[in-house]
């Protein structure tokens, strides 16, 4: 499948009070977009709504105003054309690594060899192998993360949606998962919308970072990262890397302390 | 001894069979010592020996197998019934919201009251047996199925609808496996309460099973006889328990910690 535009226009998202407690406003009119093959990450500090705007784009909350485009059509739920991958560990505790990839091809009705044939690709690419049989629970959060990427994958989306997938991950694991993530990244160029709130982490993969506000959640800045792919470890410690870092840290730094004094 | 310190496997059966002995024991003391009259409680000698004599002379071995059939029998229906309508309840709140309240409001409803209904209904044979175990189960393991089909991991449901599933293939590939190992769960639970609705069912209105040779026994005042049949119902219990277990292992090995 080739890769599609993403166009986020004027979405916001208000969550109902319940009982005497008002309305929560979750993201102020939010307009985004992401052209095919682009690296998009969203940072902002928690609570800012990031993970939100990523859902609805998923489709699996609904927007209170604006809509989401993929090309010309309206996304309404959600469907295969766009793979996520969850902060939380969400592998199918009952299938194994081999059938937890397989899953989204069987849900299709591909013929048995092609599922096969498929998932052993993304078991090798993601470094998976030997570990085809084994239970989720017998793997390290590393390894659970590359399987629900490799299952997001298999799937072949038009964009891959992240929120947070390597949040739960000690340093050492997460700098490493980066790394194969921009290795894919860089073979497939699949339209990409990742959310984090390191910043180390959206310079390292993106094109582009957004930055959001604390809550209610916007988009108030916008950086272009022009750091040439492709990447490796070596980019975080050069002169470009700090100086991007620098702004962003500058820009969420005032963000977070208003999310600490909003509390 | 620490608070929630784990207990080897080797000592686990010692004290567990341990337990098993104080207790014979104990009733040992009381009988052989004349602590309590024969009339009212017999020793275990004279159990095992009341036991010998159902089980050569008196076919209790039918009586047995008879309670066996209707246990199982009766149970099988309940959980035909419960776990699909359960299912559906879980996954599909609607249907929870039509029939929730009126189960809710049926297992609470005695099913040893239903006894002399059901046999007005359906006589004193098999069917009215049936019936009290299938009221008995069947409304509680309908409410337990939907708690825990309810509970299914929402992120679990989302990454399926990511991955293309919808309505059916979710409650067919989500929420059934996730289900399926603290439903099996339940339905250990749920067959050691049809033993004793069958019991029940058993004491009024048969002519054969573990019940009927129990009230039988008492028009003698055979407390041998007695205990040894409610010995036989805890030892199928026990039995069955162990199977149960060692078959969920063998059928959901993901969910073995």
């Amino acid at each position: 499948m080739s890769a599609k535009t993403l166009r986020v226009e004027g979405v916001t998202r208000t969550f109902p009070g319940r009982g005497r407690t008002a309305p929560t406003l979750a993201l102020q009119p939010t307009t985004v977009s992401a052209a095919p093959g682009e690296f998009v990450a969203i940072l902002g500090p928690s609570g800012c709504g990031k993970s939100t705007l990523l859902r609805i784009v998923a489709g699996l909350d609904q927007p209170t105003a604006g809509q989401v485009l993929l090309d010309a059509a309206p996304v309404t739920g959600p469907g295969p054309d766009r793979g996520m991958v969850f902060q939380s560990y969400t592998l199918f505790p009952w299938l194994t690594v081999a059938q937890n990839i397989r899953y989204g091809l069987a849900e299709r009705g591909l013929p048995e060899a092609q599922q096969a044939e498929i998932a052993g690709r993304f078991i090798a690419r993601t470094g998976l192998r030997g570990f085809e049989e084994h239970w989720p629970k017998q793997l390290s959060g590393g390894m659970q993360q590359r399987c629900a990427l490799a299952r997001a994958l298999a799937n072949d989306p038009e964009i891959l949606l992240l929120d947070e997938p390597f949040g739960a991950l000690d340093h050492q694991t997460r700098e490493l998962m980066q790394e194969l993530l921009l290795e894919i990244w860089e073979a497939d160029r699949k339209t990409v919308l990742f959310v984090t709130h390191d910043i180390d982490e959206a310079i390292f993969l993106s094109n582009r970072v957004l930055v959001m506000s604390a809550r209610p959640g916007r988009i108030k800045a916008e950086v272009a990262v022009p750091l040439p792919y492709p990447r490796d470890w070596t980019v975080k410690t050069t002169p470009e890397f700090a100086a991007l870092k620098a702004r962003l840290m500058g820009e969420i730094r005032e963000e977070v302390r208003k999310s600490i004094a909003a509390v | 001894m620490e608070p929630l310190q784990p207990v080897s496997p080797g000592a686990r059966v010692v004290l567990g069979a341990g337990f098993f002995v104080v207790f014979i024991a104990a009733w040992g003391l009381a009988t052989y010592g004349g602590w309590v009259p024969p009339l009212f409680l017999a020793s275990p000698g004279k159990t095992l020996v009341a036991g010998w004599s159902l089980l050569t002379e008196f076919n209790f071995a039918g009586d047995i197998a008879i309670t066996i059939w209707r246990v199982v029998g009766g149970f099988l229906i309940a959980a035909l019934m419960a776990v699909p309508l359960g299912l559906l309840m879980g996954a599909f709140k609607p249907i929870e919201a039509f029939f929730e309240p009126f189960f809710s409001f049926a297992r609470y409803l005695p099913a040893s009251a239903f006894i002399p209904l059901l046999i007005l209904w359906a006589g004193v044979g098999e069917a009215q047996k049936l019936s009290v175990i299938v009221i008995g189960s069947v409304f509680q393991l309908v409410i337990m199925v939907t708690g825990i089909a309810g509970a299914t991991r929402l992120d679990l449901v989302e990454a399926a609808r990511t991955l293309g599933s919808r309505r059916i293939a979710i409650l067919r590939r989500v929420v059934i496996p996730a289900a399926a190992p603290q439903i099996a769960e339940t339905l250990r639970l749920v067959l050691g309460w049809a033993w004793t609705y069958v019991i029940v069912a058993e004491l009024i209105g048969a002519t054969s099973g573990i019940g009927h040779m129990i009230m039988d026994s008492q028009r003698l005042l055979d407390t041998g006889q007695m205990i040894f049949g409610i010995a036989v119902i805890g030892i199928i219990g026990l039995v069955t328990d162990l199977l149960f277990k060692a078959l969920n292992r063998r059928l959901f090995p993901w969910a073995v910690i």
